[in-house]
């Protein structure tokens, strides 16, 4: 494919580059600039972390699984560039210098790029900024102080307007002469070409076919990048809905969430980290039919609906009815996600993902529960896990069990004793299935608690 | 004055721009070549088809060797010589190399390494403890113990007593730069290496090896590494003997990097154990008895497991004095990854031995654990400031002259003497002295000051009391608390290690370049040895220079581990610069008619007889006055001789110090669990540079913290391990931090001669993170009445089954 990009200020155009090389390999191998480090090679490091500017704003993403398409038309900044022209350190820099931020060094150029970003954007959340950059040295401590010290400084000028700069670029339509990869405009053009070729592989975020190529070397055939597919992407508020576009980042939906099911945004803000969360969407993290999504167990306990598209053609879904078998799901060869609605509600949801690690890590149990009442009844339950079975899947026998049933902990026991016929879980190296069982029955009992005042997250309390 | 300022890393500038190169980073001659290797799917079996055509005619491949096409000897163990860079026959565990691939790229060399075509007929494998057992496959011919006192009638005769176990879980390094090598052809079939290693002359012997030729044809270069933490000391052979092997074959410069998942898969780990222990104590706690017996899974081959095996032996004591006390340690052999040398190097599974005895006895008591700890500590001793450690100096040696075959610069343990060698005898201290269970002489204790001081600081008796009215309101979250102590001794087990050597030169400009035989791998080696440099001879930091580690400057080196580092290489580099100083002063006080005495060098100036010139006119005058400008310096360990097979002797030179208090809080419904706050104070001595201090305790304490949480090793049932990505293997994370991390440093002279009283700092605060699993144990424990017996890692899942088991 040709693109054309800016990199530290300075525009390069490539000509027929392969569309699954990586950044990462590109920045390291063909432009000498070794800033930029391999930790991981599937996003879980951060020590690939680079910024990529366009009219969005500017967002850190992992380098090693971003492929070159997707940079076409943006501006890369590398922790080369930070620095400004006249060699003066960016505040990050400098603080990380001051306050013994770096020890081995191999992490930091990740971490200052991190820094440097959410410095850009006006963001002090640190341990969700920094979550996604793992360093074994200095356990984070002055890290973060560092972080904290440059809060007050200005961002530097040659920084400050990256996204003024934006190089302008062609779509890229199909070449006649097969293997063609395309990186389409519309999703109109979109349809119609994957219709065309049922075998194409749909790249979004590549969070997950990133790894399809640095890991198992699997070669993808045709190619559509959708991240230019502007009406493919977005959130759409209707009086009844929430319609949220496939190629919506995760990073999108989140203050989105916040408004109006905080408990998934919570949950999103656990979902990878920064640099995946920029790259992810909500639609890849369904198509990919993944048993452990933590996108699927909460849009199902919300009742959301699935819009599916082939060729000019479309049809809607309930979400949960998308998931078949492992591995199984109900999409046509050529039919893709088009978007996801979320019917308006009260919020009563609450998500509870059990993981090894807070950040950053894959869910041994997802557990997203919705129950509605008057207070004294249970109206509607509706129980969607993650982790549990080879798909997301709703526990169907522990919902029969509170639904008409009195709001009590007598009911949720009753429920949590019903949830063991709904699932016979895996055991693997996240979790025993007996973990599994007894922490998605106790989150029932988590629910109950917290609906009643009760302190039942180890996040809330302070020494 | 240079020394003891918190100066940052001397190359923290280079770090935050991407200017700091490593081994990945150097720009490579054209033409060079990339390696990767082919591995073993199976865990134990014999190697019926190995079929490489299809890995032959892979884009990009230009060479695929297996064990046959090696000429020389391709051992790449540390020890036993039982690692050959490529299997012969038989495979010994899921990930062994089996083939080396040559390619003209990285990536190309790793997708033809997937391609062959391999049949193996399984034999069975040994996987768990159990399991080799049960097979009696071993290390040593049976189990090693060590003794003081008479464990066995002291038990019989104890008020209580008490059994239990402790699964401990290994820990990947996981150095966020994998491993690395690039091997440079030179004339001669000479070899240039540089590679990511804590031991660049390990890596040059085992070149020199491979190749065919003697060490003086090897230099081994290595600037720095992202890390090491032990995983570097000597599991970088196999990819600097692969890169010099296809190097010496093609002709041209070969380079190997593992990709995360092959480092994870191939390379061992720090050793997994199982302690079981039997203790017998009084009514206040006080621990009468004791029996403990490891069991040590080192996987396939040897590698450091006996040292390291050895130094979990005298780290079951920590910081206790124990009269009667056996210690049996099972050094098994599994067809896992060969596990390694990692911070502590079997110190921390000791600790962790002995601190889950002090918690399951304050349980059966009811007592603070903090009571039952201090009831059993060492007497802390009368400094004075002075040196205590005076020793007999008769070393003890049991081996006869050194084959030079064998690799005298690893820490692979000395064997057991032969039937019938002359058994020295081991002078014993005089009775009423406090002695380790090996023998040793305490007689530097602070431990008592220093938990009476953190105790205070961190506010230990009124958070207790407040913990425990917090949990009786709570039904669902517990909180916990623990403090716990640390003593760790200094020194290589296997004394000929403890030597170092430095060279220096000063540049008739007055620029100074130093080097020493350490390794940078972020811990601030080169920072500390340059602020001696410059104290040394009164100048700027900006005058001296730290260049690469370099085996033909420094020659025979020790690998930078054993916490060794500054106290080696630092006193070797005082000698150097004390040298060349004393000549520059004899030479100024022969011209002004002084005494060399009187020649003053300080902030960049020389004062001799009243006049003051600049450093750089006195280095210029002696250098025209034919002065060598030029030394080496070299230091040895004073005092220490220790016998491992005896189990006796005074292996450690001194003994560095510390404690935390770590509060925790679980959730009882998930076991989901964090850290809310830890205090800290840690013995380094008289620092060199604090903030380099206070950042290894940092970094330490969250390791160790991750080590015994989340940090979870899986391997299925064929023995592959399924956890070999941070997808998958989870160290701590940012949010993982404690949210009040108080660390403060124990300012006293070290009683021993080191280098300026400082303390050895790289793997004692490691331990600091017990606190944290005592802490949850702590927590486990306030939810019912039966011990929660809290097994490592305390993931969620652990932590759930033990909060099940205490509520009985």
């Amino acid at each position: 494919m040709d693109i054309t990009f800016l990199l530290n200020g300075e525009s390069v155009s490539l000509h027929d580059i392969p569309p699954t090389t990586t950044l990462l390999d590109w920045l390291r191998e063909e432009r000498g600039l070794t800033g930029t480090k391999e930790g991981c090679n599937e996003g879980d490091c951060g020590a690939c972390t680079v910024m990529i500017t366009d009219a969005a704003g500017s967002r850190a993403l992992n380098g090693c699984i971003l492929f070159m398409p997707q940079i076409n038309g943006k501006h890369v900044t590398t922790v080369e560039g930070l620095a400004a022209p006249d060699g003066a350190l960016h505040p990050a820099q400098q603080s990380m210098i001051d306050l013994h931020g770096s020890q081995c060094g191999f992490c930091t150029p990740g971490f200052v790029v991190s820094m440097a970003t959410a410095h850009l954007n006006g963001a002090t959340d640190y341990d969700t900024q920094l979550a996604g950059n793992l360093c074994r040295c200095t356990g984070y401590a002055p890290i973060i102080r560092a972080a904290e010290s440059c809060n007050d400084q200005p961002v530097p000028d040659h920084l400050r307007f990256l996204a003024n700069n934006i190089p302008r670029t062609k779509p890229q339509a199909a070449r006649a002469e097969p293997p063609t990869h395309i990186q389409p405009s519309t999703t109109d053009e979109l349809a119609e070409w994957y219709a065309a070729h049922p075998d194409a592989t749909l790249v979004a975020g590549a969070t997950d076919v990133g790894l399809w190529v640095t890991k198992q070397f699997r070669t993808l055939g045709p190619i559509a990048f959708l991240n230019n597919c502007a009406d493919l992407h977005g959130i759409t508020m209707t009086e009844d809905s929430i319609r949220v576009g496939a190629a919506t980042t995760l990073s999108e939906l989140e203050p989105v969430m916040q408004e109006h099911h905080p408990d998934f945004a919570r949950m999103i803000r656990r979902y990878g980290a920064v640099q995946v969360r920029n790259a992810a969407t909500i639609g890849g993290n369904i198509a990919n039919g993944s048993p452990i999504g933590d996108g699927p167990p909460a849009l199902i306990a919300l009742g959301a609906t699935l819009h599916l598209r082939h060729g000019d053609s479309r049809r809607e879904i309930p979400l949960e009815d998308f998931f078949i078998d492992y591995g199984k799901h109900d999409r046509a060869p050529g039919e893709f996600v088009e978007a996801i609605t979320i019917p308006r509600q009260r919020d009563t949801l609450r998500c509870y993902k059990l993981s090894k690690r807070f950040d950053q890590d894959i869910s041994a149990v997802c557990g997203c529960i919705s129950i509605t009442g008057d207070g004294q009844t249970i109206q509607t339950a509706r129980l969607a896990y993650g982790g549990m079975a080879g798909i997301p899947k709703r526990a169907a026998r522990a919902e029969a069990a509170l639904i008409g049933q009195p709001w009590s902990e007598a009911t949720m026991q009753g429920a949590m004793r019903a949830m063991a016929d709904d699932f016979q879980p895996l055991s693997d190296m996240r979790a025993s299935a007996q973990y599994r069982l007894q922490t998605a029955q106790n989150m029932l009992l988590r629910y109950f608690h917290a609906a009643n005042g009760i302190e039942t997250d180890v996040q809330g309390v302070r020494a | 004055m240079s020394v003891s300022k918190p100066l940052p890393h001397d190359a923290a500038a280079l770090h935050v721009t991407g200017a700091a190169r490593y081994v990945d980073d150097l720009p490579t001659p054209r033409g060079t070549l990339h390696l990767a290797f082919g591995l073993s799917p199976a865990a134990a079996g014999r190697i019926t088809t190995l079929d490489l055509a299809p890995v032959r005619t892979a884009s990009g491949v230009t060479d695929v060797l297996t064990a046959q096409d090696l000429i020389h000897d391709c051992d790449v163990s540390p020890s036993n010589h039982d690692e050959p860079l490529l299997a012969v026959d038989t495979v010994h565990y899921i990930g062994q190399p089996l083939f080396l691939v040559i390619a003209t790229s990285h990536r190309a060399a790793r997708a033809a390494a997937t391609l062959a075509k391999i049949e193996i007929t399984p034999t069975k494998a040994i996987l768990s403890i159990q399991d080799a057992l049960a097979a009696d496959t071993r290390f040593e011919d049976g189990p090693r113990i060590y003794e003081k006192g008479d464990a066995t009638a002291a038990l019989a005769t104890a008020t209580h007593t008490l059994d239990g176990s402790i699964e401990i879980g290994g820990q990947e390094h996981f150095y966020l730069e994998g491993q690395a090598a690039l091997a440079l052809p030179q004339d001669n079939g000479d070899m240039a290496i540089h590679s990511s290693t804590q031991h660049p002359t390990e890596i040059q012997h085992k070149v020199a090896h491979a190749i065919g030729k003697p060490m003086h044809a090897v230099r081994v270069e290595t600037r720095r590494m992202g890390g090491g933490f032990g995983g570097k000391e000597s599991q970088g052979n196999a990819l600097a003997v692969a890169c010099a092997v296809a190097a010496q074959r093609s002709g041209k410069p070969c380079k190997m990097r593992y990709d995360r998942d092959d480092d994870m898969i191939i390379t061992g780990k720090r050793h997994d154990f199982r302690i079981d222990y039997t203790a017998g104590f009084d009514a206040d706690g006080r621990i009468t008895a004791l029996d403990f017996t490891h069991y040590v899974r080192c996987g396939w081959s040897m590698d450091l497991s006996l040292p390291v095996a050895d130094r979990a032996m005298l780290h079951s004591d920590n910081a206790y004095h124990l009269n009667d006390i056996r210690i049996t340690s099972h050094r098994l052999r599994t067809n896992t990854q060969s596990a390694t040398a990692f911070r502590g190097f079997g110190g921390p599974q000791g600790v962790v031995g002995i601190e889950k005895v002090m918690d399951h006895i304050a349980h059966h008591l009811g007592a603070d654990p903090l009571s039952i700890r201090r009831a059993n500590y060492y007497s802390d001793c009368d400094t004075g400031g002075m040196s205590v450690m005076t020793g007999t100096g008769t070393a003890i040696d049991h081996r006869t002259t050194p084959d030079t075959q064998t690799d005298l610069s690893s820490r692979g343990a000395p064997p057991a003497p032969s039937e019938g060698a002359a058994a020295q005898s081991v002078p014993l201290p005089a009775k009423g002295v406090q002695t380790t269970p090996y023998h040793q002489p305490v007689t530097d204790c602070i431990i008592g000051a220093l938990t009476e001081r953190l105790v205070e600081t961190s506010d230990y008796t009124a958070r207790r009391a407040a913990i425990a009215d917090w949990n009786a309101k709570q039904p669902i979250l517990k909180r916990g608390i623990a403090l716990t102590p640390v003593k760790f001794g200094i020194s290589f087990t296997l004394t000929h290690l403890n030597q170092a050597g430095a060279l220096v030169h000063v540049y008739q400009d007055g620029s100074i370049h130093l080097n020493h035989g350490g390794t940078e791998m972020g811990q601030g080696l080169n920072q500390k040895i340059a602020q001696i440099a410059a104290d040394r001879f009164g100048v700027p930091m900006e005058v001296i220079k730290i260049t690469a580690t370099d085996t033909a400057k420094v020659p025979n080196t020790s690998a930078t581990a054993a916490s060794s580092g500054t106290d080696l290489n630092g006193m070797a580099t005082l000698v150097a610069c004390d040298t060349i100083r004393d000549r520059i002063a004899a030479h100024l006080a022969e011209r002004h008619q002084a005494k060399p005495a009187e020649v003053a060098f300080r902030d960049g100036t020389v004062t001799v007889a009243g006049e003051t010139m600049s450093f750089a006119k006195a280095v210029a005058s002696a250098y025209e006055n034919r002065v060598s400008l030029s030394a080496n310096g070299f230091y040895k360990t004073p005092d220490i001789e220790w016998d491992r097979i005896k189990g006796k002797g005074r292996p450690f030179f001194y003994f560095a110090y510390g404690a935390a208090v770590t509060e925790v809080v679980i959730d009882t419904l998930t076991g989901e669990n964090r850290i809310l706050r830890t205090d800290i104070l840690h013995d380094a001595g008289s620092s060199l540079n604090p903030a380099i201090d206070i950042g290894q305790i940092e970094g330490g304490y969250v390791q160790g913290a991750g080590w015994l949480t989340t940090e979870e090793l899986v391997w299925d049932d064929k023995g592959a391990l399924k956890t070999h990505a941070p997808s998958t293997y989870k160290i701590p994370g940012c949010s993982d931090r404690p949210d009040i991390f108080n660390v403060a440093l124990w300012d006293q002279p070290n009683p021993a001669q080191t280098i300026y009283r400082s303390k050895a700092v790289g793997e004692p605060p490691l331990m600091l993170g017990i606190s944290a699993f005592m802490a949850l144990s702590d927590a486990v424990n306030a939810c019912g009445t039966t011990y929660g017996d809290l097994q490592t890692p305390a993931t969620a899942e652990q932590v759930l089954a033990a909060v099940v088991r205490a509520r009985g």
